[in-house]
């Protein structure tokens, strides 16, 4: 199974996850779809530190700091979530908007 | 090619398409509720495309905390906020063009790099058990790092909690 | 193979047969042997997936005629006894109920999302089933994950009823929608904390290791026998697991009394009975882990002689466990939702954690104790 898909695909499809996720965090404009953005971009990141692991490592079963890597990826993309949320809960309350283009009280 | 390598490359293929269908349907939706389970879609993808690269361990992972608490997590704030989704006349705002030819061109740039690159494939098949030896590295090699990040979990509970309180 | 393996394994020995028999009719057609394996897998697969398919919803629908009878009789009725003897067939008329109503789907609900919910409830649980090993080596797939599996098969659910509650458009089905969620989300935690309890006792996360760890003492080495700690997380893990899957005395999300019937309010004819079948399904799923974990599965005396048996103990320990459930539905009365979120939070959450604790240490000092006794001896 490994042999007959080549890297680049996987690293492909990361690349384009990470420049849909980009774009997700760049122009959307409710706060909660920006932190969707922002998780399809670890999700790319993990994707790359995974494949590289696989293909990349040469003894796979010993040194798994890919998987390693990943995994703390995701500890801290749950972590980003429950913090970045609970940002936009707060404003939410206090402002009455999630829109990021109107959460502009520190601009001058 | 073998009768398995092909279907293995046409299951790939199919995953890469579901994800990145799902991904777009992530930024460009216009119903945020959509949108998010959109996100969830793409978890399922990335959680195959962990499959196809033999880590099981972190496909269930995903599934578990990606699906399980993140989105759940994400889909909650939309209904707290629900009343701003609706009569929204645009989704993206309006440095989108900008922002949108930058990542062309970052993606061009990647995928020309990715192609550059002389990648060795050292990869062999591996069919043991994985976990026991990623749970000896987590507690060994790794057990500093893994203990930094449960402290972090701690301080990101509390802090949201304080954050998000009333 | 000798007629006493045969009638003392049944059911394994009829899947041997078929796979030998196959293979060798495919080989000697003079198929490649590499496109052999992968047409016996398929086929392999798809009977067992079949087998399961028909026996979970066979399953579920008795359960749902033992729920009426044993609610009944606690009440002081009698329940179902026109259709057919002791009421048997209506499980039957209740099918052909929900296939022949009619679907309506009410006006100004988010369609896509209001037809999916259902779909998205359904799939992790019978996804779930991939996993259990009802037997001796009956098991579809013997997964080295098999527990964390299951975990994330549970929490997948709540995004179906996340979709439902939202897709509806509807009040009720939002509040019902979003308790559920919070719920889930919440009562998740203990549940696995209680698992991580039992993997710490076998050592092992694959459902065959944890059972097979079960196995001293004539097959009654079942951890919840092992004193103070196995009978807390059993008693964690049923109340977590009947929270997770809203059953009474945790059905807040679709409390009749309150919110009509919560997330699923808005659905009528074979998109309610999904609904109603995940619910029964998640209840026997959640007995057959339960039995698993706690209850051996299916060791139990002379199941090494006679594999047959195992089956058997499997399916007698996951019926009493579902009429445990079944009782509490008969007896205890609904929670409130702070009572509900203060009990998850306050008292089992950090219960379960120094019970972690609490074994972890003195797994711990066995082993050193151990290494202590080996070196004096040695």
């Amino acid at each position: 199974m490994i042999t007959t898909i080549p890297l680049v695909y996987y690293l492909t499809i990361s690349a384009a996850l990470f420049c849909l996720g980009l774009f997700g965090a760049l122009a959307r404009r409710n706060a909660i779809a920006v932190l969707m953005g922002i998780e399809l971009m670890l999700n790319a990141v993990n994707i790359n530190l995974v494949a590289f692991w696989r293909y990349g490592s040469p003894d796979p079963i010993g040194d798994q700091s890919g998987i390693v890597f990943a995994l703390f990826v995701i500890t801290l993309a749950a972590a980003e979530a429950a913090v970045g949320l609970a940002l936009v809960i707060a404003i939410y309350r206090s402002r009455d908007t999630v829109n990021v283009e109107e959460i502009d009280l520190l601009k001058w | 090619m073998d009768v398995i390598g092909i279907i293995s490359q046409l299951v790939f293929f199919l995953i890469a398409a579901l994800t990145l269908a799902a991904g777009l349907a992530t930024v460009l939706l216009r119903n945020v509720f959509h949108a998010g389970l959109a996100l969830v879609g793409t978890f399922f993808g990335v959680a195959a495309l962990y499959l196809m690269l033999e880590a099981e361990f972190l496909a269930v992972v995903q599934i578990l905390i990606y699906i399980g608490a993140i989105a759940v997590l994400i889909l909650f704030a939309i209904m707290l906020t629900r009343s701003l989704m609706k009569n929204e006349d645009s989704n993206i705002n309006k440095q989108w063009a900008w922002v949108a030819t930058v990542i062309v061109i970052l993606f061009v740039g990647l995928f020309i790099l990715i192609l550059q690159v002389p990648w060795q494939h050292s990869g062999t098949a591996v069919y043991t058990d994985l976990v026991p030896h990623l749970g000896t590295a987590l507690l060994t090699t790794y057990l500093l790092p893994f203990e930094i990040v449960s402290v972090l979990l701690l301080a990101a509970l509390i802090g949201a909690f304080i954050i998000a309180r009333e | 193979m000798d007629i006493w393996s045969f009638i003392t394994n049944p059911f394994v020995s009829i899947y041997e047969l078929i796979r030998g028999g196959l293979s060798g009719l495919l080989t000697s057609v003079g198929v490649p042997d590499e496109i052999v394996r992968l047409i016996v897998f398929l086929v392999m697969g798809g009977i067992v997936v079949t087998v399961l398919l028909i026996v979970a919803p066979v399953m579920m629908m008795y359960m749902t005629w033992l729920e009426r009878k044993l609610v009944a009789r606690m009440q002081d009725r009698i329940g179902p006894n026109r259709a057919g003897p002791f009421g048997l067939l209506v499980p039957i008329a209740d099918m052909i109920k929900f296939l022949t109503k009619e679907d309506i789907v009410p006006e100004g609900v988010d369609g896509p999302v209001h037809f999916l919910a259902p779909i998205v409830v359904v799939i992790p649980v019978i996804l779930s089933f991939a996993v259990i090993q009802f037997g001796v080596g009956m098991g579809a797939v013997d997964l080295n994950l098999a527990l964390l599996y299951l975990m994330a098969m549970g929490s997948v659910a709540t995004i179906g009823v996340f979709m439902a509650g939202f897709g509806s458009h509807n009040k009720f089905a939002l509040i019902g929608g979003m308790r559920a969620a919070a719920q889930i989300i919440s009562y998740e935690i203990p549940q696995i904390l209680a698992v991580a309890v039992i993997v710490l006792l076998a050592g092992s996360i694959s459902l065959t290791g944890i059972i097979k760890a079960q196995s001293g003492l004539f097959g009654l080495g079942w951890f919840i026998f092992y004193l103070p700690v196995g009978p807390i997380a059993f008693f964690i893990f049923l109340l977590a697991a009947t929270a997770e899957i809203n059953r009474v005395p945790f059905d807040l999300p679709e409390a009749e009394s309150e919110l009509v019937a919560g997330y699923h309010t808005e659905y009528s004819g074979m998109k309610f009975g999904l609904f109603y079948l995940a619910e029964f399904l998640n209840t026997f799923l959640i007995s057959a882990v339960g039995a698993s974990l706690f209850f051996g599965g299916w060791q139990g005396p002379f199941v090494q002689q006679v594999p047959v048996l195992g089956i058997v103990y499997f399916f007698a320990k996951t019926i009493v466990l579902i009429g445990v459930q079944l009782w509490f539905r008969g007896t205890l009365p609904r929670l409130r939702v702070d009572q509900l979120m203060n009990f998850g939070w306050k008292r089992l959450v950090p219960a379960t954690l120094a019970l972690i604790l609490f074994t972890a240490s003195f797994l711990w000092a066995y082993r050193l104790f151990n290494q202590f006794l080996t070196g004096l001896g040695g």
